[in-house]
């Protein structure tokens, strides 16, 4: 087994299926010669060619259509954005076309979108977004976020396989900063499906992408004081994993939902009410929310640690909601 | 000016009523006489309409809380004086004294529930979440006595737990001391506080939801097992041929249907016939008031009208002046009324006999129970076609296919003896089979 970082862990996950399947094939902004903008792609023309590996001008429109169509006639395309923030270019593309395809005509569309998104980075408003919710809102499409270098190859080799479009999130924060053991084998991750990144009997944590890493050092504080937290790690959000949000709901009775996109609107205010419909009387108080403000992402470094959530946040919520 | 909304005495004997639905808001505008909140007391449900014309100002009583009678329930502004709109001050209204009872009123007023008002009010009191009422109810616990440890006092999981543990194992020692050999001295070991507290066990958890009754449903629950408590219930069944009516009916119904607006049914027929028996066995049509009967000078057909959401006994006053055109009248009358909710309270009383028809979803008979203070009851079954023997003029007997019913008369046997109410189901028997009336 070899220590990967998260970004070399996605790199290798779609440098095998690229190997595996002569279908899939890379497309986007400097992805070539350059090696992708954050260098996911970096040495993959050398391997499979200008062909399989498309440089795009600056046009994401242009991108998600080129790789639409191509998905349309079979081929698995994997469109990259160098910034998640951009993606918004090519919104009607993926909302009235790639999304609604299936649905209208019973065509699959295997593509892959992804990118870097997410802040810490003092990317300011264009470079730090957390998008997913747009397409969260969007029927049709998957939405994956995840969180470890295990679970990004695993993922991203899924969502290549499966036959849905897929938007798929990388957290820049977490690219070179986090490594792991990755096996050498040929293993994917089920898309839909949360994991518990850790077990606990007083507050469950839901959370994702790089909080699930606030979550696990608040819990390591907070287990010094008695306080166990039970965190759940979404992985996806469409398909939301509700059985597994309603589960650990049942065990512990408390609730935490953390995330770096915005309040209002994100994932935390649907989580609460799959919580109040389905398991209303496991609760043993109200459904917290920690989630960044409600403005853009600050590009000031201090407005920044302001705007998003910290492990100083979960712990004093935690406490809170441990005494209610 | 205010005009006050009162809840209405709905009947000498009812002393409170419960608001089930306010139909209009605070801040609405509203018409004399338009129907304005929705009651249940203990005889019937009914829309009560508005007293005045004006804006409805202030609901003082919530849904779902009983007040007694004359107690002003919200209040009603003329035109334009609505502006300050105030809304119900929850439910601590409850139970509030009625300052203009009537100053007659024959007895005295009983005083509300306390003792299972005031729990409920503590429980609602214990701040507490979702999970620990859930776990409450499934132990039996009264939130009242449990203590909680959380922010302002709430009772947390962990408070709900350790009370269910405590009182599990007092309540375990509490066995082992009364298994205990009687001979050992009070104060020994004997701790005799906790007794009174334990806990029903919890319920075996049975898959299924737990509804509270209706008020309507909780007054026919316990009426009829007054009734079963109160009367010698006895049941005789007559088979009565009803060709002839049957015929008769077929024969008259669309011309009835023409000239007098209304559906030609088979139950004035039923009615009419025990009329006349009741005329007969006047006991029949009694009630017995402590050491005394009373004969009552007319007959007040109750009938037993069935609800999607429950039953209802509406009256037919002075049944036996009504000729055959104005029972069916008063009996569909009362029937559409029941299911509209639209009956008045002196409506529902004052019953001397009961007709009830179990036969309308093809029971072959019923054998009901006494609507009190009745002594008798008449079931009528379902109609059908079979077989009988018939016997002719000349005495020969052959076996022909009659529409037939069977009627029970469920009565009560500290009145009225099995020969009598033999008697009189062969005399409804014998004016039904021989049907001579003009049905008009």
């Amino acid at each position: 087994m070899a220590q990967l970082t998260y970004l070399d862990a996605i790199r290798q996950g779609i440098w095998e299926e690229m190997e595996r399947d002569a279908s899939v094939f890379c497309i986007g902004e400097d992805i070539g010669i350059y090696g992708g903008a954050f260098k996911v792609t970096e040495g993959f023309i050398d391997r499979f060619g200008p062909e399989r590996v498309i440089d795009t001008p600056i046009a994401e429109s242009a991108i998600v259509g080129a790789a639409f169509g191509a998905s349309l006639t079979g081929m698995r395309p994997i469109a990259e954005f160098q910034f998640m923030d951009f993606i918004s270019c090519a919104m009607n593309q993926i909302s009235n076309m790639v999304a609604k395809t299936h649905y209208l005509w019973g065509a699959p569309a295997p593509l892959v979108l992804r990118g870097p998104s997410g802040g810490g980075v003092h990317g300011g408003p264009f470079h730090s977004q957390n998008p997913e919710m747009w397409f969260v809102h969007n029927p049709g499409l998957k939405v994956v976020c995840p969180a470890t270098a295990y679970d990004a190859k695993g993922l991203i080799k899924a969502s290549i396989r499966d036959n849905n479009p897929i938007v798929f999130f990388e957290h820049k924060f977490l690219y070179r900063r986090i490594k792991e053991d990755i096996p050498a084998d040929d293993y994917v991750v089920p898309i839909g499906k949360a994991r518990v990144a850790r077990e606990g009997r007083d507050i469950t944590v839901i959370t994702y992408a790089a909080m699930v890493h606030t979550a696990m050092e608040a819990a390591e504080t907070l287990a010094k004081e008695g306080i166990e937290l039970e965190i759940v790690d979404l992985r996806t959000l469409a398909p939301l994993d509700g059985e597994a949000i309603v589960r650990s709901v049942r065990k512990t009775n408390k609730v935490i939902v953390l995330h770096e996109d915005t309040k209002t609107g994100g994932i935390a205010g649907e989580i609460a009410a799959i919580i109040n419909e389905e398991a209303f009387e496991d609760l043993d108080g109200p459904v917290v929310r920690i989630t960044a403000l409600d403005t853009p992402v600050p590009f000031s470094p201090p407005q920044e640690e302001r705007f998003l959530p910290h492990v100083r946040d979960l712990i004093e919520k935690a406490r809170w909601l441990k005494a209610y | 000016m205010a005009t006050d909304i009162v809840m209405p005495q709905m009947g000498e004997s009812i002393v409170e009523g419960t608001i089930t639905k306010w139909l209009k808001k605070p801040g609405d505008k509203i018409q004399r006489d338009e129907p304005l909140f929705e009651i249940s007391t203990d005889k019937v449900d009914a829309e009560i309409p508005a007293p005045a014309s004006g804006v409805l100002q202030e609901i003082k009583v919530t849904e779902g809380t009983t007040v007694q009678v004359n107690t002003v329930v919200g209040t009603i502004s003329s035109d334009g004086e609505g502006a300050a709109v105030k809304t119900a001050p929850a439910a601590e209204k409850k139970a509030a004294p009625a300052p203009a009872a009537k100053a007659a009123a024959p007895a005295p007023v009983p005083p509300p529930a306390a003792p299972a008002a005031a729990k409920h009010e503590v429980e609602d009191h214990a701040r507490s979440s979702p999970l620990v009422r859930k776990i409450a109810r499934e132990h039996n616990v009264d939130l009242g006595q449990v203590k909680g440890s959380g922010l302002g006092g709430r009772i947390t999981k962990e408070d709900i737990l350790a009370f269910i543990e405590g009182q599990e194992s007092s309540g375990a020692e509490a066995a082992r001391v009364a298994a205990s050999p009687a001979t050992s001295q009070p104060g020994e070991g004997a701790r005799p506080s906790i007794a009174p507290t334990a806990p029903r066990p919890p319920a075996p958890s049975i898959p299924g939801e737990v509804v509270p009754m209706t008020n309507m449903r909780r007054i026919i629950a316990q009426r009829m097992i007054e009734s079963r408590r109160t009367s010698a219930h006895v049941h005789c069944m007559f088979e009565v041929d009803l060709t002839r009516i049957v015929n008769l009916r077929n024969k008259l119904k669309s011309g009835f249907e023409q000239r007098n607006g209304a559906r030609l049914t088979f139950m004035p027929f039923f009615v009419r016939a025990a009329i006349i028996a009741l005329q007969q066995f006047p006991i029949v049509n009694a009630s017995m008031e402590g050491d005394s009967i009373h004969y009552h000078k007319h007959v007040n057909v109750g009938i037993a009208v069935a609800l999607d959401w429950g039953l209802i006994v509406p009256v037919l006053k002075n049944a036996d002046e009504l000729n055959f055109l104005g029972l069916q009248r008063g009996i569909t009358d009362l029937g559409e009324r029941a299911r509209g909710k639209k009956l008045k309270p002196e409506e529902v009383e004052g019953s001397t006999f009961t007709v009830t028809n179990p036969g309308q979803f093809g029971a072959v008979f019923g054998l009901p129970i006494i609507n009190q203070p009745n002594s008798a009851i008449m079931g009528v079954g379902g109609i059908t076609k079979m077989p009988l023997v018939v016997t002719d003029k000349d005495g020969a007997d052959s076996i022909a296919i009659r529409s037939v019913v069977h009627l029970t008369l469920g009565y009560d046997h500290r009145l009225i003896d099995g020969a009598v109410a033999d008697q009189f189901m062969a005399l409804v028997k014998k004016t039904l089979e021989g049907w001579s009336e003009d049905v008009g």
